[in-house]
């Protein structure tokens, strides 16, 4: 008894040392790296001479809180991250029963966004309700598509494609050009965009499909800033950088229209309040519908001979060859089928913003758009919504963090550090769940019993 | 099966290789090789290490295209296909020819039952009025569908792997997944099934296995088996018809009992110059006599 209270203590003792030791050592580390950045700073004064202003508080304040940080990180955070590793180590025979949320997640989802308007409608009123719909989820859905869009084809087919807004791009001026030269209306240019975009689709896919892997990644990146300078360059088509505005609104099936001047405006039939909310509120649900049937068509696909085909393309591509599948159809009906979605998802973007320019289709969106599908786990449709949600949604957010200029002082804009949360956020991310935040994958035919695949097994694809 | 109509499907080749050379560059890899593999025959090439057997696969498979040379096979129902006129996919698609690989090549993230429904791609594809009938439901996709997983199950049941259909086919062990890979062939519904050697890395038991499920391929089916192998066991065994090639040549050419008694492979697997080839023979057999003496004494 005697010696293990002993050694217990010891143990303690040790570890309080040995975070003293470690904390002073992180103290000295950030004292050396801050200590010209941090304390020293050289500003110019009213005579434009170079003055140096020494911050030693800040410097201070910089050092307290890495040595502060490393020891209570050894002394407390790393014992209960260990413990909790052995617990579940310990627990891991255990399978936990499913839990009702967790086996019909998919449907409550899609139950509670398709409530969202009304409930935010009645929490924020007509009016107020404009920025949940409009803010949130109407931009989180329009990611949430084009990320199963593309998911068809890196995650399905493992083909790497970095150019996808390019197919945006087509979507989105085909009915912002169409519209506006003859007058179709959205109904009509909605599966016009996707033709058109798979079109294109088609015709990217023919030159790059004997690539692989880095060059295919470069060709449709290379295809991506094509498209988009064409746009910029072919000023009597697309008017260049002033891109095309005042595109037409899209109607009811053209039962009510949205125009404020029509006699079947929405809101005269109804006898309601002129507001732009109702059109905002209309467009989620076609957005919704847009992404639902996105996500339906994958998983009818899937269980298809093509799906099939495109996940076997992904695993090996010599062996689908001799299997008899003819590789250059396939890949190609994975770029056209992804290219489609795209062109959808890019006509929705013209119409609700009544603005297209090229600035939207820059490859920060191709990149943004494959994030989304990498964090939400390759081939993973709840995955990816989740991602979309969270990293889309999350940005959003950072513009109601108005609070945070009490802290930061009245110059400080949290939307600008967007990006740098979101490099963080995909790097923790990968680090704790590197296939995304689902990793496994739902095998498409069973015999006996439907066992998820886990991600160990699968392959990202070679090209 | 009577002997004389085993004797009359003996005498139809299906493949037919004539002069077939292969040339990487500088190095010849196969030059000038011609053979015949019978059809409802087990056909074993064999030879040394870098004899130039998987060039040959390549080549019937078509993955590579021979330099030089004519690849001919000939279906059941009479057609004939010269192989090294198509691409890959469709030797397998069209001319019914299919193959495994010496390295594993495994879907490895499906399931095993998802490895052989992939491998009834073209048959689904038609069926399901490639992916548009299928997508608006209609009931010939279905039953399609039912029969394709009809014929997996078949083969699941002949590869031993009923058991472990709806496991990840990584997961599976070595001899398993060689099993799989023949069976994923198979669902191809092939005339001709090339196996690149087949029983590397398996333990004697599942060697034996190996043999019977080959065996009763052939039978079955009615499918000719080109097979290339190390494991002497395999080839002997099982094998109605060996070829033997070294640098890219054929040495020997005949029933497993010729070809072992054939001097030039005994001194090709022996390493030994022409010229003592006549020597080693007489020193082998001494050795057998010698043999053959001491059974007669037991």
């Amino acid at each position: 008894m005697a010696t293990t209270t002993y050694s217990n203590e010891s143990a303690a003792g040790n570890l309080t040392a040995r975070a003293l030791r470690e904390g002073f050592y992180a103290g000295l580390v950030a004292f050396g790296l801050f200590f010209l950045f941090v304390g020293l700073e050289t500003t110019q004064n009213i005579r434009n001479e170079l003055v140096l202003n020494q911050r030693w508080g800040l410097l201070a304040v910089f050092v307290a809180v890495a040595a502060v940080g490393r020891f209570l990180g050894v002394l407390f955070v790393q014992p209960w991250i260990a413990g909790r590793k052995a617990a579940r180590a310990a627990a891991v025979d255990k399978a936990a029963p499913e839990t009702f949320l967790a086996r019909n997640f998919s449907k409550i989802a899609i139950l509670v966004v398709a409530l969202m308007p009304p409930i935010a409608v009645a929490l924020f009123g007509v009016q107020g309700s404009l920025k949940w719909v409009d803010n949130f989820g109407i931009q989180i859905l329009i990611y949430v598509m084009l990320a199963w869009g593309l998911n068809i084809v890196v995650g399905l087919a493992g083909l790497l494609d970095l150019g996808y807004v390019a197919f945006y791009a087509v979507g989105a001026y085909s009915y912002a050009l169409l519209s506006q030269h003859f007058g179709f209306s959205f109904w009509i240019l909605l599966p016009l965009a996707g033709i058109l975009a798979a079109f294109w689709g088609m015709i990217l896919g023919f030159p790059v499909l004997r690539l692989k892997g880095d060059y295919l990644a470069i060709v449709t990146l290379a295809f991506g800033e094509i498209i988009r300078l064409v746009l910029i360059n072919w000023t009597e088509v697309t008017r260049g950088t002033f891109g095309i505005s005042s595109i037409p609104k899209a109607s009811v099936f053209g039962i009510w229209s949205f125009d404020v001047g029509a006699p079947n405006n929405f809101a005269k039939v109804f006898d309601l309040p002129m507001s732009s909310a109702y059109y905002k509120i209309f467009l989620f649900y076609v957005i919704l519908a847009l992404a639902l049937l996105t996500a339906y068509v994958t998983i009818r696909l899937r269980r298809m001979p093509i799906g099939r085909a495109w996940e076997a393309l992904r695993e090996d591509e010599i062996a689908c060859r001799s299997l008899g599948i003819n590789t250059v159809t396939t890949k190609l009906t994975a770029f056209a089928t992804g290219a489609m979605f795209g062109g959808f998802a890019g006509s929705f973007f013209a119409v609700r913003q009544g603005f297209v320019s090229p600035e939207s289709f820059v490859f920060l969106e191709s990149a943004i758009i494959l994030a989304i599908v990498v964090l939400g786990g390759m081939g993973s449709l709840v995955g990816i919504a989740v991602a979309a949600t969270v990293m889309v949604g999350g940005t959003e957010l950072l513009r109601e963090m108005t609070f945070l200029k009490a802290v930061f002082g009245p110059d400080f804009t949290p939307e600008l550090y967007r990006m740098l949360i979101f490099g963080l956020a995909m790097v923790v991310v990968m680090v704790w769940k590197p296939r995304g935040f689902v990793g496994s994958r739902e095998p498409t035919a069973f015999l006996h019993e439907r066992k998820a695949v886990s991600g160990s097994f699968t392959k990202e694809g070679h090209g | 099966m009577s002997a004389l109509e085993t004797n009359a499907m003996n005498q139809d080749p299906i493949l037919k290789v004539e002069h077939l050379s292969m040339r990487f560059g500088g190095l010849m890899a196969i030059n000038d090789l011609s053979f015949e593999a019978r059809r409802g025959d087990i056909t074993a090439l064999i030879g040394p290490n870098g004899a130039g057997k998987t060039t040959v696969f390549n080549c019937v498979t078509g993955f590579y295209k021979p330099t030089m040379g004519m690849i001919s096979m000939t279906q059941q129902s009479g057609k004939t296909f010269l192989l090294e006129r198509m691409p890959d996919f469709e030797i397998t698609r069209d001319a019914k020819v299919a193959r495994t690989f010496q390295n594993i090549r495994m879907f490895s993230g499906l399931t095993v039952l998802e490895n052989l429904l992939v491998a009834q791609h073209n048959m689904l594809m038609r069926a399901s009025g490639y992916t548009i009938l299928g997508l608006l439901g209609f009931a010939g996709y279905r039953r399609a569908k039912e029969q394709s997983i009809e014929i997996a199950k078949h083969w699941l049941e002949k590869a031993d792997l009923i058991e472990r259909a709806d496991d990840p086919a990584g997961d599976l062990p070595y001899g398993a997944q060689r099993r799989l890979e023949i069976a994923r062939a198979m669902c191809t519904g092939p005339e001709f099934l090339c196996l690149d050697e087949p029983a590397a890395g398996l333990n004697p038991r599942e060697s034996l296995a190996l043999n019977e499920l080959l065996r009763s391929i052939r039978n079955d089916t009615g499918t000719s088996i080109l097979l290339i192998e190390h494991d002497m066991s395999v080839v002997m065994e099982i094998s109605d018809h060996v070829i033997v090639l070294e640098y890219g040549q054929k040495i020997s050419d005949g029933t497993p009992d010729e070809v072992k008694n054939d001097p030039k492979v005994i001194a090709a697997y022996l390493g030994v110059e022409d010229e003592e080839v006549e020597e080693v023979i007489e020193e082998i057999e001494e050795i057998q006599e010698s043999d053959g003496e001491q059974g007669g004494k037991h």
